[in-house]
Order: structure tokens, then sequence, then C-alpha cells
């Protein structure tokens, strides 16, 4: 884990007289269990995901069983976010005809994804669950069986396919060179980039964070005044990079949900 | 929290390889959640949404049916307002044109009025003259002969005479100075 290891040579630069500190790295990640049921182990993430649903599903139906035509600041905001992904990200993608059919799915995937990447700058809970890269696989998987099953419904097995791979206003000896490419860009590729752009946004993040906390205390606890101030930096520093990761959490649950609906709406679109 | 770290760094697995437990959990919480959030968030913000449509469009056609009443009922009012401007003309133009009447009727009946007044003047002026003339002509006679009778010292009592004398006389008169009387 070369990752790890040039972390760690950064960080023992800055190590005290009494060295015990050791820079978080990937191991930071796997949670010793909660506790532990029927001998599968619970993890905090676990724990945390499951807690997402809750929460979501209480602040959405809170803010939507109402029906006021004049909303209160609660409705407000649940129809701020869910008329943000129904008309930016479904409608406009995907084309008014359909589009209704997928708003379910992209609304659930946005605020699962907002709520569990928020997860990393909450006070107490502070871990973004989808730095744990299994609970991105499956999201990522959903919306590939959902754009390709919407082509196939739409074109046809043969027809999808053609219509994947084979790109309008070309012909001749080219296609043998694109057709794989294409396949491999648009069925084989897709979901992978789905999962590693969330995953590794989160988990960089959240190493950065914990890295300026851990290697601030560190340093405050050094004993030495020069590495005291470099580690209040670090605080300092820190503090800023949270501010970031608000912003790449907000927009990892954007682009997620963009990317699906886009895909969605490309399956269903009559030409490229 | 240190020899938490510490440990799970000894043990550190590939971050990139799952844990099949995550995914299976991350499936079924997000399956719970997607069926629960169709069928209890989405119809509710969508009834919502119609509803708020709905009545903006009701609001707007409802002021637009206020309009177009307001609209038809200015035009009419324009329109009599116009009618009764036209009526007003007419009536004053009828006015106008009686006023003149009567007043040329006026002028005629004045002026029949007048011709008549004056012609019964005329007549009357005319009627006195005659009879001034023939009690003047029988006053004169008789003076004349009287006059002359006492000149010529002989009575002219005789009519026949005494008429054929003023006759002279008055005609002599006449043919001697014309104007002069």
């Amino acid at each position: 884990m070369s990752f790890h290891v040039s972390l760690s040579k950064g960080a023992s630069a800055a190590e005290g007289e009494g060295g015990g500190f050791i820079a978080p790295g990937p191991g930071s990640f796997d949670l010793p269990p909660v506790f532990e049921v029927a001998g599968f182990d619970v993890t905090k993430p676990m724990l945390l995901v499951v807690l997402s649903a809750v929460l979501i599903l209480a602040f959405t139906y809170a803010a939507s069983r109402k029906q006021a035509m004049v909303p209160g600041r609660l409705q407000f905001v649940g129809e701020g976010v869910y008329g943000f992904v129904r008309n930016t990200l479904a409608r406009d993608n995907i084309g008014s005809e359909h589009f209704m059919k997928f708003v379910p799915y992209l609304f659930t995937l946005f605020m699962f994804i907002l709520v569990n990447n928020y997860y990393g700058i909450f006070p107490f809970l502070q871990f973004p669950s989808f730095s744990r890269i299994g609970f991105v696989i499956p999201l990522a998987i959903i919306s590939w069986l959902i754009y390709v099953g919407t082509g196939i419904w739409k074109h046809g097995p043969l027809g999808y396919l053609k219509h994947a791979t084979v790109p309008s206003g070309v012909g001749g000896p080219i296609l043998i060179l694109l057709i794989p490419l294409e396949f491999f860009s648009n069925i084989l590729v897709r979901p992978v980039t789905l999962t590693l752009r969330l995953f590794g946004n989160m988990f960089a993040g959240h190493l950065l964070l914990i890295l300026f906390a851990t290697g601030g205390a560190a340093l405050l606890q050094s004993g030495n005044a020069l590495y005291s101030g470099v580690g209040i930096l670090s605080f300092a520093l820190g503090i800023g990079v949270s501010f970031l990761e608000m912003l790449v959490m907000f927009l990892q649950a954007y682009v997620f949900t963009l990317l699906s609906s886009m895909y969605i709406g490309e399956a269903l679109a009559d030409e490229h | 929290m240190n020899t938490a770290i510490q440990a799970a760094t000894e043990e550190a697995h590939n971050p990139l390889v799952p844990v099949v437990s995550e995914i299976v959990l991350a499936l079924i919480v997000f399956a719970i959640l997607f069926f629960a959030i169709r069928k209890f968030v989405v119809p509710n913000f969508e009834k919502t949404f119609a509803e708020r449509t709905q009545a903006i469009e009701g609001g707007l056609s409802a002021a637009e049916t206020k309009q177009a009443e307001a609209d038809a009922k200015l035009a009419e009012l324009e329109k009599q307002l116009g009618d009764a401007r036209h009526e007003a003309a007419r009536i004053r133009e009828e006015a106008k044109e009686q006023g003149a009447q009567i007043i040329a009727e006026m002028r005629e009946q004045a002026q029949a009025e007048s011709s008549r007044i004056v012609e019964h003047g005329k007549t009357q002026i005319e009627a006195e003259r005659q009879q001034a003339v023939t009690s003047l002509r029988a006053e004169v006679g008789s003076l004349a002969t009287t006059l002359a009778g006492r000149i010529v010292g002989e009575s002219l009592d005789d009519d026949a005479r005494q008429g054929r004398v003023v006759e002279r006389f008055l005609a002599d008169l006449e043919t001697a100075t014309p104007g002069q009387n």
C-alpha cells in the first residue's frame, strides 16, 4: 500500500521525540465491530447506513405529509430538494415523457448518498459511509441495471446493444475499432467509474480530515512549542478542508444522481 | 483510539475490496428506503405540486375571466356612452333645425303680419283720405258757393247750377296746380 507508506513517511518527519503517532491510512476505515449479530460483525458504518434510511424517510415523509399550498419551512426544504432532483436531474436529462418512472429511484439515490456523505462532517458520527466501497457497489449496480434495462425495454436487447455501441454517423472499417471501445466505455466502465468516483472522493476526503485532526493533535501534544504551532495550523487547515469536503459531499451525491439519470436518458434516446 | 487504529492498521485490508455483508446491507436498506419513498413520499410531493399548479392556473384563469368580463363591461359602457353622445348630437341637430324652422316661420309670420298691418294702414289711410277728399270737396263746394254767392250777390242756391260751378272750379283748380292740394 504505497499510499499508506507515503503518508506514514510524511507523518514520521513531524513525529515528536516520544514517537507514538501512527498516521491514518486505509486501516483507519476498518472500524472494529460495535457488536455482533448471529456471527456477523456490525460496524459503525453499517449502523450509520441504517440510520440514514430512518432519517431520510422521517425527513421526507414529514416534509411531504402536510401538502400545504403555502409550504412551511420543512415542507419548503423538502420540496426544494425533491423538485431539484425531479426537474433538474430527472426531467432535464430523461425527458418529460418517461422521467416520472425514475424520479423515486433518483430521489432516493440522491438523498441516500447525500446523508451518508454528510456523516463525514457531522459531529460524533464523523464517518462517511461511502468511504466503504461495499456500500457504493450496490448503488452503481442498481443504476447500471436500470439504465441497461431501460435501454432493452426501449430498443430490445439487440437494438439496445447497437444503440449503445454503434455511434451514429460512423460507417465502414472504423466500426471494428469503435464498437468494442463503445461497449467497453458505455456498458462495462460506467458502473466502475460511478463506484470509484464516489468511493474515492469520500475515502480521500475522510483520510485528509483525520490526518489533519490526529496529526494536529499529535503535534500539539509533542511538547515542542514549534510543533504545537504547526499543530494549530493543522487544525485550522482541517477546518478549511471540512468546508471543502461539504462541497465535495454534495457534489458527489449530485454527480452520481446526475450521471445515473443521464445514462437513463441516453438509453431512452432515439438517436445518439 | 490510537490502539484501535494501530490494531486496525496491522490487519488493514485493501479498501477496494468490498465486504460482502456491507453490500447486502446496503442493498436491503436501499431497497426498503426506495419502496418507502416511492409509496409514501413521492405521491405526496407530486400531489402537492399538481395541486399547486392547478391552484395557480385556476387563479390565473379566474383572473383572466374577470379581466374579460371587465373588458366586456368597459366596451359596453363605451358603446353606451357613444350612443348617448350620438343621441345627444342628433337631438341637438334636431333642435337646431327646429329652432331654425321656428325662426323662419316666425319671421314669415311677422312679415305677413307686418305686411298685413301695413296693408291695413294703407287702406285705412286711403279710406280716410277718400273720406277727407269727399268731405273736403263738399265743404269746399259749399264754402266756395257761399263765397261766390256773397261776391256775386246772387244766390247760387240752385243746386244744379251750383253743382256745375263747383265742378268747373275744381277742375280748373286741378289742372292749374295739380300738386298743390
